[in-house]
């Protein structure tokens, strides 16, 4: 099986880039640092969005069951979806209600959670994703690296060549503008042939059943505006209880993710206008079961934002691709785990542990502490590799017997100091390959302690 | 009086006997009687964050046993006393446990909050970099960490900037992580070496001649970067540059 280190490692084969990658998303880390410093209340908002999120997840069905009622009062259909397929199922029945053909999306990372564009165009409709980085991607037929700039893996040259391929753009031509003008154009065209538009959700709300749409393009309210049936898909952990607790995550969410005080449109969702179909999807896919597990249910906080993935210098240096699953960077490798624990078990441990992913995130969710427990449940369930695990309880056995440890200790550094360098530095010396092994001293420190304080004594 | 026992991560016992020297030598010069438990390993840490728990618990029974009798418990690395402190809890909490656990402190720490030093008589004329390690940093909390929106404070520094003759150089980047990360720095090789070599290129760019931190991991790592680079960057632990006099 593939895991992040591979992958990581296949990204590091070209070091430029990964420094351009680097760079770009410290850029954004930094414009996030401006912009949450420039509230002097930041970290009491923080605190405020944890409990506000701890209170709903304490009490997710009633809230639930509260946006249900008011959503249903304002016009909206209300479904629910157990997993994945059950979602895809759903907004199939309902497009295939309308006859519907063509649908215009604004970027979901649930539908992408769920597989729906696959889904969709294996029964003949056509999904087109109207943020300009989920279109390009959709183009270059990739999953997102990221969960706000989906895009960010490519470079502006690369975007050039594959509008010049599949748009039709001129050859050489890489001026971001022009680009996205070309863009526009062609979506611009979707959207007013859209029989349904589709939109993720940011924030439900219990007391009123309508919900917000976080955007900085626009394009979630074309495509709802023009087509007649509106679908939007939410995860259940979404919602908020009150109107009021809007503005403590609204003001988080933009200052974390991009360092904007607020998104261009926050669009308010409440109705069908006459005439038209409003629909919510309620899905859980694993997040009931998440809620179940007291060390992690904390992870349903998140907002989306990606500021741990700003943040990660794993994550900046390894792209969001090495990780193999639909949200990446330190949240996904506490999210993945509960989804299928076999498949992503290199996530956790594609960590250093450095823990500033915690302090970055908005709702405060302990995802350096979920790593570290979630290692511990990986390799209970036998998903570590064999040599680490036995490396491990070998090592485990050596420091519980403290003189077998400084024998082993001193037999070690002068097999170090005697071999021969091609044989220190083999194959099997992962960390010889771009590091020397520190030089091994002729006495320990046990040993200097022995002579200089202890009296001699033994 | 106090009784102080000295913790010596194993790899540093093993490889860097100056640091442990160092640390004890800048204890006993403060006026403090130090004790070295000899029977001492390792706090269990590196099975642990390797997901094997259950293989640091003979670890971590060991260093109650060498450690519980000490009103302080005083150690020249974060990272292990964050262990101690936080992950402890594999063992029953016993009042020997929870005693260990409150009374493990970081060099640095102790220094600044246990013994309030003010002034050192250390002498130290280099340009320095500091390389603030995670595990104090976000851990125990030894100094602001750029993310969060509070005061600005660094027990290290305040210690750093006691030392005559030094130079403190900026940094591009003050917190990120070096990359080493225990058993991440063999399983993610790559990351790992990219990490530090971008860690170094700051330094560097800053005109460091010395890289310093509180966990000597960190440095090993870094350490191991540079002498195969041979650049002409050295690294000491911080307990080496306070330690440090004119002669």
């Amino acid at each position: 099986m593939i895991d992040h280190a591979t992958r990581a490692k296949r990204f590091n084969a070209d070091e430029k880039k990964v420094n351009w990658h680097d760079e770009t998303l410290w850029f954004v880390r930094h414009k996030r640092d401006l912009s949450s410093k420039g509230i002097p209340e930041w970290e009491q908002l923080r605190e405020l969005a944890a409990a506000i999120k701890a209170n709903v997840l304490s009490h997710l069905d009633e809230y639930l069951l509260e946006f249900e009622k008011n959503a249903i009062a304002n016009g909206i259909q209300v479904h629910w979806a157990k997993n994945a397929e059950e979602h895809n199922q759903i907004v199939h029945q309902i497009i295939q209600k309308v006859k519907g053909k063509k649908v215009v999306k604004s970027k979901s990372m649930l539908t992408e959670e769920c597989h729906l564009n696959e889904y969709l165009e294996e029964r003949q409709i056509e999904v087109i994703d109207t943020d300009l980085g989920e279109r390009i991607i959709q183009l270059s037929k990739e999953a997102p690296s990221h969960i706000v700039m989906p895009a960010i893996h490519m470079k502006k040259e690369e975007v050039g060549d594959l509008f010049h391929e599949k748009l039709g753009t001129p050859a050489g031509l890489y001026d971001p503008q022009l680009l996205t003008a070309a863009a526009r154009e062609q979506l611009r065209f979707r959207f007013l042939q859209a029989d349904v538009a589709l939109t993720g959700v940011n924030f439900a709300i219990a007391e009123t059943g309508g919900f917000v749409v976080c955007t900085n393009e626009g394009n979630a309210d074309m495509g709802v505006h023009l087509a007649p049936v509106h679908i939007a898909c939410m995860g259940i952990e979404k919602l908020i209880p009150k109107v009021e607790h809007l503005g403590v995550f609204l003001r988080l969410l933009a200052r974390s993710a991009t360092g904007q005080p607020i998104t261009a449109y926050s669009s308010h969702f409440r109705t069908p206008r006459p005439g038209c179909e409003m629909h919510i999807v309620l899905v859980d896919n694993g997040r009931t079961e998440l809620l179940g597990r007291p060390d992690f249910r904390k992870s349903l906080n998140c907002i989306r934002c990606g500021a741990c993935m700003n943040t990660c210098p794993i994550y900046r240096r390894s792209g969001g691709h090495s990780y193999d699953y639909t949200i990446p960077g330190p949240i996904g490798s506490i999210l993945s785990p509960n989804i299928d624990m076999r498949k992503h078990s290199s996530l956790p441990f594609a960590s250093t542990l450095c823990g500033s992913c915690s302090d970055v995130c908005p709702v405060k969710i302990d995802i350096h502490t979920q790593l570290y427990k979630w290692r511990q449940i990986i390799a209970k369930e036998g998903h570590l590799p064999a040599s680490k695990r036995w490396s491990m309880r070998m090592a485990g056995w050596l420091m519980a017997h403290p003189t077998l440890f400084r024998l082993s200790g001193k037999v070690g550094r002068r097999i170090l100091s005697i071999l021969p360098r091609q044989l220190v530095y083999g194959r099997w010396n992962e960390w010889g390959k771009a590091r020397e092994m520190p030089p091994p001293p002729a006495q320990s420190f046990h040993d200097w302690y022995l002579n200089n304080r202890n009296n001699g004594k033994k | 009086m106090m009784k102080v026992g000295l913790f010596i991560p194993c790899y540093v016992d093993q490889f860097y006997p100056q640091v442990a020297i160092a640390t004890l030598k800048l204890l006993e010069n403060l006026g403090v009687t130090v004790e070295y438990p000899l029977q001492q390993t390792c706090c269990g840490q590196p099975m642990a964050n390797a997901g094997c728990e259950e293989d640091s618990v003979q670890a971590a029974r060991l260093f109650v046993r060498n450690f519980h009798h000490f009103d302080y418990i005083v150690s020249p690395s974060g990272s292990c006393s964050l262990h101690v402190e936080e992950h402890y809890d594999v063992l029953d909490p016993t009042p020997e446990v929870q005693k260990v656990r409150a009374n493990i402190y970081e060099l640095t720490e102790f220094l600044i909050d246990i013994l309030q030093v003010k002034t050192l008589d250390a002498y130290f004329p280099y340009k320095v970099g500091y390389h603030a390690s995670c595990h104090g940093l976000r851990g125990l909390r030894l100094g602001h960490a750029s993310e969060l929106n509070r005061p600005d404070f660094s027990k290290p520094h305040q210690l750093l900037h006691m030392v005559k003759g030094i130079e403190l150089v900026p940094l591009d980047r003050p917190d990120e992580c070096c990359g080493f990360g225990g058993t991440f720095s063999v399983s993610e090789e790559a990351i790992s070496v990219k990490m530090g070599k971008d860690r170094i290129a700051d330094h560097s760019r800053h005109g460091a001649e010395v890289i310093t931190a509180a966990d000597m991991s960190c440095l090993m790592h870094l350490e191991g970067l540079l002498r195969r680079q041979n650049s002409p960057i050295k690294v000491m632990h911080i307990a080496e540059i306070l330690n440090a006099t004119q002669n």
